[in-house]
């Protein structure tokens, strides 16, 4: 009971923290957020009155109560930029980020922990190499070039691949959201064609998320199976005969899911954010993009609602790693 | 992040254009067009003043007039059929076009009309201030627009003006809307724009479908238009911010056209056979505002020296190829008096002289304020240059472009890159903007480019209204010369480039206009083969 209520008094101040921290440094940025609306050519009369009506001539401290009461009772605000509702912009744009940082993190574990894993069985071998050299080069190009290169080589050039976007844009208006997953609501819609196109779309942007996601899993993959690798329990286990294998996925793997799992919480959670640069080459319409368009438009109230939105998630997904940690290891019950 | 990306693509666009691609094709009956949209904020005409939008708004909304795109200094009636002026000038009146219906099937009548017309004055909002202009109030609205009966609209100014401005100036807003629809969702008292923000009630070539924010807007035909029925079915304009991403879609042919095309990259599209480049001048100017509160900029030599320093036509040949070509005076070309005046030429000589008359023979230090966008990096950099050679030492300050147009806004600035276009086409609209200054003080009522470059001229002030109000058409224009070379002479403006906005069309797309103002800009007439 004790330990729940100190769960949600630490959300809630979070929460308020993260709310307050992006409030102050929307309002104290030397951008005049009413230019942003009424234009640059707009008579004073007009600039005055689109002022008040935005609230901006109260305190500051004014104005983010009223703000945090609107919060409170679920208004997330309009959306300077669209002309709607926050709410429902965000409803629209996070399922494509889920979509593809789901998919890329997929892609980060199947190919990341078998990889790691390889190379921490072949220390300073060349596969151990070949994976540090990979996991260096997903690490440190930068992604909007991946994602170019990628559109360049496997679009333009091969034609193996579709463009950017998430359907052919001759498609789009075909599908009507429901989860707002283009893989799942093209399924839904029984038209295979559809499904398919949206399959291959998703192929190059997870990808490339992927091949992300993968470096770094990877890599702390490979450093937490060394870690194990020369405990003694192996070694008395390698003493007793028991095969490499069975040492490996059986008594290793069963050591390091808990971190290892923490790495790739850690992992979605930053793809979860949304990745800008993947989504402007993408065109892809994500929670990422949003924040940063809304962001440039001095948009603060959308921005302060994608914030909040991240700021759920990332709580949410700490708190289902805890429960998973308890289920995992017994220790931590 | 975009220098690197842009010349990474360029360097792979140009191996690409060689190679053949295999076509990937959009719908036979579907326009679909990649475009930079994210500007939009409303859908609602009375509050439309973006740039996309304003496009959105003309294929959409049927107008009272509209300029002739091959002639802007000429007049066309749409839903208006005529219109006539009473001979004190101060009514207009103007015959409805009979037999024009919303999509909702109701008929367009002149009570329609004067709703739209008021709705501009009452909501008070951006471009409210265009009909305000003419003596029209949030107060008198509703009495002096009027409908007569179903057919006759009636507008009553407060005094005489020259009839090309308000017509001019309806061009823009005078879009339709469909009253009974409109007020069947008004909340509070908004006359439905909550609603129409987002939504739709006009009678034009096409009707929306669905506008996504930040995605996409898709139109379609509307199957009985008066003006004649469009070919093509669907208008899908599709959110690309990349340029790059833009020409590839293209050339791929999944977009039908590409419309934000920068100079480097039409070097790849002219050798490509299946593109066609579409250019045409648009009502935009770039220029350099200089605040005559500073002390060296207040000398009018000083003005004119670095209006020397200035490699107009290299610039255009580089950086502005395709996006801007020289011009020099505040009347952009196709407004009418319009002069094609260029004195200034790149002249280190003569500038140096001019600095020597001001006392200034070893150069002086400056600041600009610049946005930090490539674009405007790049011409601040090569005005660095130019400048030196004079011995003027000029600091660059870029930063966001709203952060930079708020420090131009309350004239903190000595110098700032700035980008202006034209309200409405008609030549009073550039000429009070840079020509007229009513107050010069601190907390003046209205605060025009001259007052926010500290530009103090209350003749000059006068001509450009007088300009306005002058009835007889070539003495209009005369006035407009004149005031256009004062400005020339000694303004605080470094007038660059006329903005050319050139679009990437495949071959098989024919009828598209890019026309000179955003409002102009058609889909009417476009067919595919």
């Amino acid at each position: 009971m004790k330990a729940s209520i100190r769960v949600i008094i630490s959300v809630i101040t979070t929460l308020l923290g993260l709310l307050i921290i992006t409030f102050v440094i929307g309002r104290v940025l030397p951008v005049d957020p009413v230019l942003a609306v009424v234009g640059d050519h707009a008579p004073a009369e007009l600039y005055a009155r689109t002022r008040h009506e935005m609230g901006l001539d109260r305190p500051l401290w004014e104005q983010f109560w009223i703000y945090l009461s609107h919060v409170l009772r679920g208004d997330l605000g309009m959306s300077l930029r669209t002309s709607h509702p926050v709410l429902s912009d965000i409803a629209s744009v996070f399922p494509a980020t889920l979509e593809l940082a789901t998919a890329g993190t997929l892609i980060g574990i199947i190919f990341g922990v078998p990889a790691g894993v390889w190379a921490a069985v072949h220390q300073d071998r060349w596969q151990d190499h070949l994976v540090r050299f990979l996991g260096l080069f997903g690490y440190s190009v930068p992604i909007f070039w991946l994602g170019l290169m990628g559109l360049l080589l496997f679009y333009a050039e091969l034609d193996w691949l579709p463009g950017p976007g998430r359907l052919d844009f001759g498609y789009e208006d075909m599908i009507e959201p429901v989860t707002g997953i283009m893989t799942i609501d093209t399924l839904i819609s029984g038209d295979m064609e559809l499904f398919k196109n949206a399959l291959m779309h998703l192929i190059l942007p997870a990808s490339i998320l992927g091949y992300y996601s993968l470096a770094y899993i990877s890599r702390m993959t490979r450093s937490l199976m060394l870690g194990q690798l020369r405990q003694e329990y192996i070694l008395t286990a390698r003493v007793k005969g028991v095969s490499e294998r069975l040492i490996i996925w059986r008594h290793a793997m069963r050591n390091i899911r808990v971190p290892l799992l923490t790495v790739i919480v850690l992992s979605y959670a930053s793809l979860l954010e949304g990745s800008v640069l993947t989504e402007t080459v993408f065109v892809w319409n994500g929670l990422g993009l949003y924040i940063t368009n809304s962001l440039f438009s001095v948009d603060m109230t959308a921005v302060l609602g994608g914030t909040l939105v991240i700021g759920c998630v990332f709580i949410f997904i700490n708190m289902l790693t805890d429960i998973t940690y308890r289920v995992l290891d017994p220790r931590a019950r | 992040m975009k220098p690197m990306l842009k010349s990474a693509v360029a360097a792979l666009m140009l191996t690409l254009a060689a190679g053949t691609v295999a076509q990937a094709a959009t719908p036979k009956d579907t326009l679909v067009m990649a475009y930079v949209i994210d500007d939009i904020i409303s859908l609602d005409p009375a509050e439309i003043y973006e740039i996309s939008s304003s496009e959105y708004q003309a294929n959409v909304y049927d107008h009272l007039v509209v300029l002739n795109v091959k002639d802007t200094t000429q007049i066309l009636n749409r839903a208006a059929e005529s219109w006539s002026v009473s001979p004190d000038g101060k009514t207009f009146t103007f015959k409805i076009r009979p037999g024009i219906k919303f999509q909702s099937g109701n008929e367009l009548t002149a009570n329609d009309a004067a709703f739209s017309l008021q709705r501009y004055v009452i909501l008070d909002k951006s471009p409210a201030f265009i009909l305000n202009q003419f003596g029209l109030t949030k107060d008198n609205a509703k009495e002096k627009i009027r409908a007569k009966d179903a057919s006759t609209l009636e507008i009553e100014l407060d005094k005489a003006y020259a009839p090309s401005f308000f017509l001019n100036c309806l061009t823009y807003t005078s879009s339709i809307v469909d009253q009974k629809l409109v007020m069947s969702h008004e909340q509070n008292g908004d006359l439905g724009n909550a609603w129409l923000k987002t939504n739709y009630a006009g009678s034009g070539p096409f009707f929306l479908k669905e506008w996504k924010p930040n995605e996409s807007l898709l139109l379609t035909t509307n199957p009985t238009y008066w003006g004649g029925v469009p070919k093509i079915k669907r208008v899908l304009i599709r959110n690309v911010t990349e340029s790059a991403t833009q020409q590839l879609l293209l050339q791929k042919g999944d977009v039908d056209i590409a419309r934000n095309i920068t100079g480097d990259q039409l070097t790849a599209l002219e050798k490509d056979k299946d593109v066609k480049l579409q250019a045409a001048s648009k009502a935009t100017l770039w220029y350099l505002g200089l605040n005559v509160k500073n002390p060296d900029l207040a000398k009018p030599e000083v003005r004119k020296a670095l209006k020397y320093l200035i490699d107009y036509d290299g610039l255009a040949n580089t950086l502005f190829k395709g996006v801007g070509k020289p011009h020099q005076t505040i009347l952009p070309e196709g407004q009418l008096g319009a002069s094609d005046a260029m004195p200034y030429k790149l002249d280190v000589e003569k500038a140096k002289e001019l600095l020597k008359q001001a006392g200034l023979e070893n150069g002086f230090s400056i600041t600009m304020d610049t946005t930090n966008k490539t674009e405007t990096m790049e011409l601040a950099q090569a005005i660095q240059s130019s400048w030196a050679k004079a011995g003027v030492k000029l600091e660059i300050k870029p930063a966001d472009n709203k952060q930079t147009l708020t420090k131009y806004r309350a004239r903190q600035h000595d110098i700032y890159v700035g980008v202006w276009g034209s309200d409405y086409q008609d030549p009073h609209s550039n000429a009070e903007g840079f020509a007229t200054n009513m107050d010069n003080s601190d907390n003046a009522k209205t605060k025009p480019l001259a007052w926010r470059n500290s530009w103090d001229i209350p003749d000059l002030t006068k001509e450009v209204y007088a300009a306005r109000d002058e009835m007889d058409s070539s003495k209009r224009v005369a006035m407009y010369q004149d005031i256009q070379q004062k400005v020339l002479d000694n303004g605080p403006y470094v007038i660059l480039f006329q903005q050319i906005e050139t679009a990437a069309v495949k071959k098989n797309v024919d009828g598209f206009i890019v026309g000179p103002s955003f409002d102009l800009d058609l889909y009417h007439d476009v067919v595919k083969h």
